[in-house]
C-alpha cells in the first residue's frame, strides 16, 4: 500500500506523465517503461508479499503432491505446488490448482446448521449445542441398540444401532480416534471410501 | 533503434526498457500435454479470473471453447482418425477445433489409429503485437521481459484491441456490474507480477507434463527445434513448431508451440499476421502529428503564461 | 492414469520419454491413451481373460524368469491330490457348496500342510441355508491385509525340476492354458495381433535387465472378481520376476488424499490398525484364540510377532486398565458376527435397525453404489451427521433428493434429525496423509478454520470427552471401555486436539524399564508382556526419536532418486516392499541396471539405495534348520518375508475365498454368456436378493436382450469421485458442467442418439438421463461373434444439493453386489438399454422402470443364481466338487 502511495506521488510530477516519460525516454512511441501506470510500478506478487509460506499436502487424489500455502493477514491467498517434493516436483493438476478455492470458495459451508425431524428448512444451531445433542443421542442410541451377548450367550459387547462412513479424505491421527472411539462404544460399524 | 513492430530480436529495448531482462515467453509442446486443464485452473487462481459460464460444449472434453476476457487458457481436444491432414480436405477452416461428427463414414474397427489431441493455447505476446499498435491508451504496454500486458488500472475499455488481435485473444470482460474488471480488456499477462519476482507463471508451474515450459525464449526456441528433431527421428513425422518464425507475420512469438498437425486443427490461424502490419507509414504520419499536437499545446501553455 | 493422477503420470511420461513404452488397457480411451504408445480397448469386466492369456503366453514361450520363479515362488510348491480345477467342475473350483454359495478351501492347500486356514476361515459355517448370511460371516474377521494367510508350519514339499504334475507351476499351466490368444478375442474383444503386441511387450521388458509394472485402480477392484483382478496381474509380475525390484510392481492407484491410510488404521468394520483383524464371536473369545487365526507361531516370518503388535495396540487404547490378567482389555473390543460393511449396514437402515449415522467427507448418496439404496436408508434414521466442507446431497436428500420427485419420500413425513457440521480443511490442520505409496506426509496447519468449521480431530476428541464425562460415573459394565479409554491429547487454545501427540500414540513407546516413554523406533521393538504401547504397528517409526518423521521435508534434488528423507513410508521406511527380491538367492543384483539392494559380504549386511526389507545381517545362504518358526525360519533366499512360507504365492493356498487362481467369471450383470464353462459369473459373489435390488438378466436367461449394454463409470480429471470438492468450485465446475454419456457413433446410429441430445439409461434399479456425447473414443467390441456396444459414464454428478453443477448420479444404476473376499461392489460394469430423449419424472419414472423389468422377466432370482444351473437339456455334470467337504 506505501508503494503504491509513492507511486501515486511520483506520478503528480509532470515529470512523470506518460508524455514527457514518451519523449525523454527510450520508448518514444510509448509502448514500454514509458507507460507504465502506477499500479503496474507497484506490482508485486502474493507470493512475495504473503506473511508465511506453510507446507502442505494436496487433499485431493493419493498421489500426495507437495503444496506451499501462502498466508497473508491469517488468510490462505495462494495454494501452489512444492518444488521441494520428490513425488510431485511442484506440479498440481487442475483439482491440486484449485485448493484456494476449495478453501475460501464462497459456496463453502461455515455455519453449523441443524434440520429438526419433519423440518422442511435448515436452523441455526450453535455448535457446542450441536455436539452435546450428539452426544446424547449417541449414548440413546447405544442403550437403545445394544448387545451384550448373542442368543447364545457368547459376548458382542457391541451396538449395531451407530454407524459411520468416511476417512479416506481424513488425516489418519482422525482415524486414528474415531476408529479408537468407535470401539470402545462398541460401534463395529464404521467403514470409509476403501470398502467403496 | 530498432522498430519492435518488424520483428527485431528485442522488443524489449525497443520499448525503452534499458535494464531488461532476456525476452521471457512460453513454450507449449502438444505432444506431452494430458489435457488436464491444471493451466486454466492455475491461471484463473492466480490470476482472479472469473468463472466463464457452465456450458457443456460437446466438443470432446473442451467445455472452455476459446480464449477470452475470462479465458486466459484454453486447451483444445481433437478427436481425429490418426495421419490424417484435416486442412488438406474439407472446407477452409474457421479456425475453430474441427467438428466433424465422430466416427462420420467410419465404424469401429478401423479407428484403431485413433488420436486425441490436445493443446493448451495462449496469448502468443507477439513480437509485433497488433493489440499493441492499437491500443489509443498505453494500457497495453511492452513489459521489460518483452511480453504484451494490459494494465487495467489505465484501460477504458474501447476495444480497439479486440479486432486488432489475429488470434482472437484477447476481449473486454462482460459480466454484471461488480464483476472485476467488467468493461476492460483482458488477457494473459505471462503472470507479469510473478515474472518480477522471478517466479514461473502458474500455468507453467502446475503443468504435470511440462507441456508447458516457461524461460528465457531463445532458449526455448532452442529446445523446441530439439524436440521437433527428436520426434522426427521416433517417427512422428507430423510434428512442427507454430510461431517460432521471426519472419513470420507476428515477427515470432513469445509462445512457442508444437503441434502435432496443422495448426488449424488446433483452431489456431496457420498464417497469422499482425493486423497493424501495413501501418508503419501511418504510425510516422501519426507521430508527425501527435508532435504537432503537443507543439501547439505547448505553445498554448507558453501563450497562457503570458 | 493421466486422468486421475495426472501429476502421477510425470513419471510415466519422464519413462517414455527414456523409451519406456506405454500401454494402455482400458475399455475407455482416456487422456492416458491419447499419449501411450497403444491403446487396448477391452469389455469392462473381461479383464481376467486377458490376464490369463498372458499368463498362457509366458508359459506356453517359457518367457518366465526362470531363476526368479524357482527360488522366489511356491511354482515347486506341491498341491494335494485332491484339488480340481475348474474345468472339470464345470466352473467352480473344488469344495464348492451350491448351498451356501461358498467353499470348503481344504483342498486348495499344499501337499503335506495338515492344517493351512486362512484368518476368519476354520470355523465358517458350513450348514447355513441363507447364503448372504454364511457369505458375510466368512468375509467378517477375514482381512489379510499386506500379507499372505496363515500356515501352520513352514514346510512344504518340492519338486524344484518343477516337473511334478500336481506342482503349482504345472497346475498353473494347466489351468490357463484354454486362455489362448483366440479365447481372449472372444471374451475381450482385442484382436490376437493387439493381444500378442502386449504379450510381447510385457515379455520383452522384463528380467534381468528391464522390468514392466502394472498400474491398476478402481477399473480393477470394483468387481464381484475384484481381487482376482489383482492376482491374475500378481501372476503375471511373478512369472516374470517383477516384484520387489525397481520399476517393477504391481501399483495402485489411490483416489483419495489419505485412503491407504484410512485402510492402514481402519475405518473399517472388519480392521483393527496395521491389518490386525476385528474379533469375530465364537472365533475369537481369547486373546489366544484371536491370535492363533492371525498368525501360526510355526510359520515363518513377521506375522509371527503378533502378539506383540496386538498387546501394544490394547496398551494404546486402555492403557493401565490393560493387564496380563485381564488379557490385556482384549474383552473390551466389541465382536463381529457376519457382513457389516457399508452395504449391509445401509440394508440395515432400511430394517430401522440403525438409529445414527456419521458421514465424514463422503456423499453416498451419490457416490456409493445404488443411489436409492442409500438415500432410502438414510431417511429411517433417527439422527444423521454430515461432516463436509460443501452441503453435499446426502446432507439435503431430506428435502431435494430424487426420492422427493418420485414421491418415494416427503420431506415432512422423515423424522431423521440432520446435523450439518461444517468440516475444517487441509490447510486448517495439522495431520498426516498416506499416499498412494504408503508414504505419510504431514501437513502443516496454516490457518484456523472460519466459522463453526473444525476438525474431525477436534469433533471427535470433543465428543469423546463429552461422552466420558456423561459416563464417569456409570456402574454399566458396557461403559467400562469408554471410562478405561486413554483420551488425554493436549490441547491448544482453539480446543484442538494436539495432532503429533496423536502420531506419538500410533507411533508407540516403552511403557516401563530405563526407557519408559521413550518412543519406539520399529516395530520389532514391540513386546506381548505389556510393556510397550503402539496404536498401528506397521506406522511405528513415524515418530522415531521423538521426530515427526512423516514431517520431513528434504527437497527431493538433494537426495537419490530413491528420496528416503521425504516423509516417512511404512514399514520402516522401506520405499520398495519385499525388495530381497531385486537380488538374486546370492544376493547380487540381478542385473546392474536394475541393481536395488544386495548383500554386502565384507560388512556382512544387506545395503543398497533402500532399506532392505529383510533380515539386515542375515546372509543369503542362511538356512534354517528345517520347521523353525518366525523370522528365524526365513532362509537367506526368502524375500516374501510376511508369507508364511517365504515365498510369493503364484497358487493361494489359503486367504481367499473366491478360488486359489483367477479364473474368467462374467460380471454379475452381463449381456455375453461365459465361453469357458457353465458357471457365469463368480460362484461365491455376495448376492442380495430383495425387492429393491433387482439384477438385469445375464448371459442366457431370458429377457437378457432388454439389456444388451455394458456401462461402466468413471471419473473425469476436472471433478473428484462424488463431487463433494469439485461440484462446488466454479474453476472445477465450469470445466466438465454436466453430465455425459460417451457412446460410439455406431451405437448412436443404432439407437438414435444425437450428439449432445439427450439419452435415458435403464437398468433394472432405475433410469437416468444423461447429455450424450458421440465419440470415437468409444469402440464397439467385437465380442463372442457379436457387436458389443459400452456406454462410458462419469460418475460425479448427483441430484438436489446446492453443486453449482448437477445431474443425474450414475451410480444410481447400480444394484448391490459384491465381492466375496473384500464386500466391495461390481460398480466398474452392469449391462444396460438406452433410449434417445429425457427419462420420465415423478411418479412415472417408477412405472417406467418397471415395466422396462417386466418386459423382461425380471425377478428378484433374476440373476441372483450364485451357481449357474445347466441349461435345459444339458447332461448332468460331474458335480463331485460341489459336495461340502468332498475335497477330503
Amino acid at each position: 500500500m506505501a508503494k503504491g502511495m509513492r507511486a501515486v506521488n511520483v506520478r503528480q510530477s509532470v515529470l512523470s506523465w506518460p508524455v514527457v516519460r514518451q519523449l525523454t525516454g527510450g520508448d518514444p512511441l510509448g509502448r514500454g517503461s514509458a507507460v507504465t501506470s502506477a499500479r503496474t510500478e507497484a506490482l508485486q506478487p502474493r507470493t512475495v508479499t504473503a506473511d508465511r509460506v506453510v507446507k502442505s499436502i494436496c487433499p485431493y487424489c493419493a498421489v500426495g503432491c507437495g503444496q506451499r500455502v501462502f498466508v497473508k493477514d491469517e488468510k490462505v491467498v495462494q495454494i501452489e505446488g512444492d518444488p521441494d517434493s520428490p513425488i510431485s516436483r511442484g506440479r498440481l493438476c487442475p483439482k491440486g490448482s484449485a485448493s484456494e478455492q476449495l478453501v475460501n470458495s464462497p459456496g463453502r459451508q461455515t455455519a453449523m446448521l441443524y434440520r429438526r425431524p419433519y423440518g422442511t428448512e435448515w436452523e441455526p444451531l450453535d455448535l457446542e449445542t450441536a455436539t452435546d445433542m450428539i452426544a446424547d443421542r449417541v449414548l440413546a442410541s447405544r442403550a437403545a441398540t445394544w448387545q451384550d451377548v448373542d442368543d447364545q450367550g457368547r459376548k458382542l459387547r457391541r451396538t449395531l444401532g451407530i454407524a459411520g462412513l468416511g476417512g479416506a479424505t481424513l488425516d489418519n491421527e482422525e482415524n486414528y480416534l474415531i476408529k479408537k472411539l468407535f470401539t470402545a462404544m462398541g460401534a463395529i460399524q464404521i467403514e470409509n471410501q476403501a470398502r467403496i | 533503434m530498432s522498430d519492435q513492430r518488424h520483428g527485431p530480436v528485442d522488443p524489449a529495448s525497443a520499448a525503452g526498457w534499458t535494464d531488461n531482462q532476456p525476452r521471457k515467453g512460453f513454450f507449449t509442446d502438444t505432444s506431452i500435454c494430458i489435457g488436464c486443464k491444471a493451466c486454466e485452473v492455475a491461471c484463473k487462481e492466480w490470476n482472479g479470473v472469473p468463472e466463464d459460464g457452465l456450458n457443456l460444449l460437446g466438443s470432446s472434453y473442451d467445455n472452455t471453447g476459446a480464449l477470452g476476457a475470462s479465458t486466459w487458457r484454453h486447451v483444445a481436444f481433437i478427436e481425429q482418425p490418426a495421419n490424417t491432414a484435416v486442412s488438406s480436405a474439407g472446407p477452409v477452416s474457421l479456425g475453430m477445433p474441427s467438428s466433424v461428427l465422430p466416427g462420420a463414414g467410419s465404424d469401429g474397427e478401423s479407428r484403431t489409429d485413433f488420436r486425441w489431441l490436445m493443446s493448451s493455447d495462449v496469448c502468443k505476446h507477439c513480437t509485433s503485437a497488433a493489440c499493441l499498435d492499437v491500443c489509443p491508451t498505453g494500457s497495453l504496454f511492452r513489459t521489460e521481459f518483452g511480453t504484451v500486458v494490459v494494465q487495467e488500472d489505465i484501460c477504458n475499455g474501447c476495444g480497439y484491441c479486440v479486432p486488432a488481435c489475429p488470434f482472437g485473444v484477447i476481449d473486454r470482460r462482460i459480466g454484471e456490474q461488480g464483476t472485476k474488471n467488467v468493461g476492460i480488456a483482458q488477457k494473459c499477462t505471462l503472470c507479469y507480477d510473478r515474472l518480477g519476482a522471478g517466479q514461473t507463471p502458474a500455468c507453467a508451474q502446475a503443468c504435470p507434463t511440462e507441456s508447458i515450459q516457461y524461460g528465457d525464449l531463445d532458449e526455448l526456441r532452442d529446445r523446441a527445434h530439439g524436440r521437433v528433431e527428436q520426434l522426427h527421428a521416433a517417427g512422428v513425422p507430423q510434428a512442427r513448431l507454430y510461431l517460432d518464425d521471426p519472419a513470420d507475420g507476428i515477427g515470432g512469438g513469445g509462445a512457442l508451440f508444437l503441434l502435432l498437425d496443422e495448426p488449424e486443427v488446433y483452431g489456431l490461424p496457420p498464417d497469422p499476421v499482425a493486423t497493424t502490419r501495413d501501418l508503419p507509414q501511418m504510425w510516422k504520419n501519426a507521430g508527425m502529428a501527435a508532435l504537432g499536437l503537443l507543439a501547439a499545446a505547448a505553445a498554448a501553455f507558453a501563450g497562457g503564461r503570458r | 492414469m493421466a486422468e486421475c493422477h495426472p501429476v502421477g503420470f510425470q513419471w510415466v511420461m519422464e519413462a517414455k520419454a527414456r523409451g519406456a513404452k506405454v500401454i494402455h488397457i482400458d475399455p475407455r480411451f482416456t487422456r492416458t491413451s491419447a499419449v501411450a504408445d497403444t491403446h487396448v480397448p477391452l469389455r469392462a469386466g473381461s479383464d481376467i481373460a486377458f490376464l490369463g492369456g498372458i499368463v498362457n503366453y509366458i508359459l506356453t514361450n517359457e518367457k518366465y524368469f526362470k531363476e526368479y520363479v524357482l527360488a522366489y515362488t511356491n511354482a515347486a510348491t506341491l498341491l494335494r491330490e485332491d484339488f480340481v480345477d475348474v474345468d472339470e467342475l464345470d466352473g467352480v473350483f473344488s469344495g464348492y457348496d451350491p448351498q451356501t454359495g461358498t467353499y470348503d478351501t481344504e483342498s486348495w492347500r499344499y501337499e503335506g500342510q495338515d492344517d493351512i486356514a486362512a484368518a476368519g476361515q476354520r470355523d465358517a459355517p458350513k450348514s447355513q441355508s441363507e447364503s448372504e448370511e454364511s457369505q458375510g460371516a466368512r468375509g467378517a474377521g477375514h482381512e489379510l491385509g499386506g500379507h499372505g494367510a496363515a500356515m501352520d508350519h513352514s514346510h512344504v514339499i518340492r519338486d524344484d525340476t518343477l516337473q511334478h504334475p500336481r506342482t503349482v507351476f504345472q497346475v498353473l499351466k494347466r489351468h490357463y492354458a484354454r486362455y489362448t490368444p483366440e479365447l481372449v478375442q472372444e471374451v475381450c474383444g482385442v484382436p490376437p495381433e493387439l493381444f500378442e503386441q502386449v504379450c510381447e511387450a510385457v515379455t520383452a521388458n522384463s528380467g534381468r535387465e528391464r522390468t514392466t509394472a502394472w498400474v491398476y485402480s478402481v477399473g480393477w477392484t470394483h468387481h464381484t472378481v475384484g481381487v482376482q483382478y489383482i492376482r491374475g496381474s500378481a501372476i503375471i509380475q511373478l512369472l516374470l520376476g517383477n516384484i520387489g525390484r525397481p520399476g517393477g510392481g504391481i501399483l495402485a492407484l489411490r483416489g483419495h488424499a489419505s485412503i491407504q491410510g484410512s485402510t492402514d488404521i481402519p475405518t473399517l468394520f472388519n480392521l483393527l490398525p496395521g491389518y490386525l483383524p476385528m474379533p469375530k464371536v465364537d472365533q475369537h473369545d481369547t486373546l489366544d484364540d484371536y491370535l492363533q487365526t492371525v498368525s501360526s507361531k510355526q510359520q515363518k516370518g513377521f506375522w509371527t510377532a503378533a502378539d506383540t503388535y496386538m498387546v501394544s495396540l490394547l496398551k494404546s487404547y486402555w492403557g493401565d486398565a490393560a493387564t496380563e490378567e485381564n488379557d490385556f482389555a482384549f474383552d473390551y473390543l466389541p465382536k463381529l458376527t457376519g457382513d457389516h460393511g457399508t452395504y449391509q449396514t445401509v440394508m440395515d437402515m432400511l430394517e430401522d435397525k440403525v438409529e445414527g449415522y456419521f458421514l465424514l467427507g463422503q456423499n453416498p448418496a451419490v457416490g456409493s453404489a445404488h443411489g436409492k439404496m442409500q438415500r432410502l436408508g438414510m431417511a429411517h434414521l433417527k439422527w444423521l451427521v454430515v461432516r463436509d466442507l460443501n452441503m453435499i446431497e446426502s446432507a439435503t436428500f431430506w428435502k431435494d433428493s430424487p426420492e422427493i420427485e418420485t414421491g418415494e419420500l416427503a420431506t415432512t413425513d422423515i423424522a431423521t434429525e440432520v446435523f450439518f457440521f461444517p468440516a475444517a480443511s487441509h490447510v486448517e490442520k495439522d495431520g498426516t496423509f498416506t499416499q498412494t505409496q504408503r508414504v505419510l506426509q504431514w501437513h502443516h496447519k496454516a490457518v484456523e478454520p472460519p466459522g463453526d468449521c473444525r476438525s474431525e480431530l477436534h469433533f471427535f476428541y470433543h465428543l469423546g470427552r463429552k461422552l466420558r464425562e456423561r459416563l464417569a460415573e456409570s456402574t454399566l459394565e458396557r461403559d467400562r471401555p469408554l471410562q478405561d479409554l486413554t483420551w488425554d491429547y493436549p490441547v491448544d487454545k482453539m480446543g484442538d486436539p494436539s495432532a503429533e501427540a496423536v502420531l506419538a500414540e500410533i507411533n508407540g513407546k516403552h511403557l516401563t524399564g530405563e526407557k519408559a516413554n521413550q518412543p519406539l523406533s520399529s516395530y520389532t521393538e514391540m513386546k506381548a508382556d505389556g510393556s510397550t504401547s503402539g496404536g498401528c504397528w506397521i506406522y511405528t517409526g513415524v515418530y522415531a526419536d521423538g521426530v515427526n518423521q512423516s514431517a520431513r521435508r528434504k527437497p527431493g534434488r538433494e537426495q537419490n532418486w530413491v528420496a528416503p528423507e521425504w516423509g516417512w513410508a511404512w514399514p520402516a521406511n522401506r520405499r520398495t516392499l519385499y525388495n530381497r527380491a531385486s537380488a538374486d538367492p546370492d544376493g547380487k543384483p540381478w542385473s546392474e541396471r536394475k541393481a536395488y539392494v544386495w548383500w554386502d559380504a565384507d560388512q556382512h549386511k544387506w545395503t543398497g539405495h533402500d532399506i532392505p526389507d529383510f533380515v539386515v545381517d542375515k546372509a543369503p545362504s542362511y538356512r534354517p534348520e528345517p520347521g523353525t518358526p518366525g523370522p528365524e525360519g526365513l532362509a537367506g533366499d526368502d524375500p516374501f518375508i510376511m508369507q508364511a512360507d517365504g515365498k510369493a504365492w503364484l497358487f493361494a493356498p489359503a486367504g481367499l475365498l473366491d478360488g486359489p487362481l483367477p479364473s474368467h467369471y462374467e460380471p454379475h450383470e452381463s449381456p455375453v454368456s461365459n465361453p469357458l464353462y457353465r458357471q457365469q459369473a463368480n460362484p461365491t459373489r455376495q448376492v442380495f436378493r430383495r425387492p429393491d435390488n433387482f439384477s438385469n438378466p445375464s448371459g442366457g436367461e431370458p429377457g437378457v436382450e432388454l439389456y444388451p449394454y455394458v456401462f461402466t463409470t468413471y471419473r473425469l480429471t476436472e471433478h473428484h469421485t462424488a463431487g463433494g470438492m469439485s461440484r462446488w468450485l466454479p474453476y472445477l465446475a465450469e470445466l466438465q458442467p454436466e453430465f455425459f454419456c460417451e457412446i460410439s457413433p455406431e451405437l448412436a446410429r443404432e439407437r438414435k442418439l444425437e450428439h449432445l441430445g439427450w439419452a435415458t439409461i435403464i437398468t433394472a434399479r432405475t433410469a437416468i438421463e444423461a447429455r450424450v456425447m458421440v465419440t470415437d473414443r468409444v469402440v464397439p467390441l467385437r465380442v463372442g461373434g457379436r457387436v458389443i456396444h459400452q456406454i462410458g459414464l462419469p460418475y460425479h454428478w448427483g441430484v438436489g444439493g446446492s453443486a453449482l453443477t448437477k445431474g443425474d448420479s450414475a451410480n444410481d444404476l447400480f444394484g448391490v453386489t459384491l465381492d466375496p473376499n473384500v464386500h466391495i461392489q461390481e460398480s466398474k460394469v452392469a449391462s444396460c438399454d438406452i433410449q434417445p430423449g429425457r427419462r420420465p419424472t415423478g411418479p412415472a419414472l417408477i412405472a417406467f422402470v418397471a415395466a422396462h423389468r417386466a418386459r423382461a422377466g425380471i425377478t428378484i432370482q433374476t440373476g441372483n443364481e450364485q451357481r449357474t444351473p445347466p441349461s435345459v437339456g444339458d447332461d448332468d455334470h460331474d458335480n463331485r466338487g460341489e459336495q461340502p467337504g468332498a475335497g477330503r
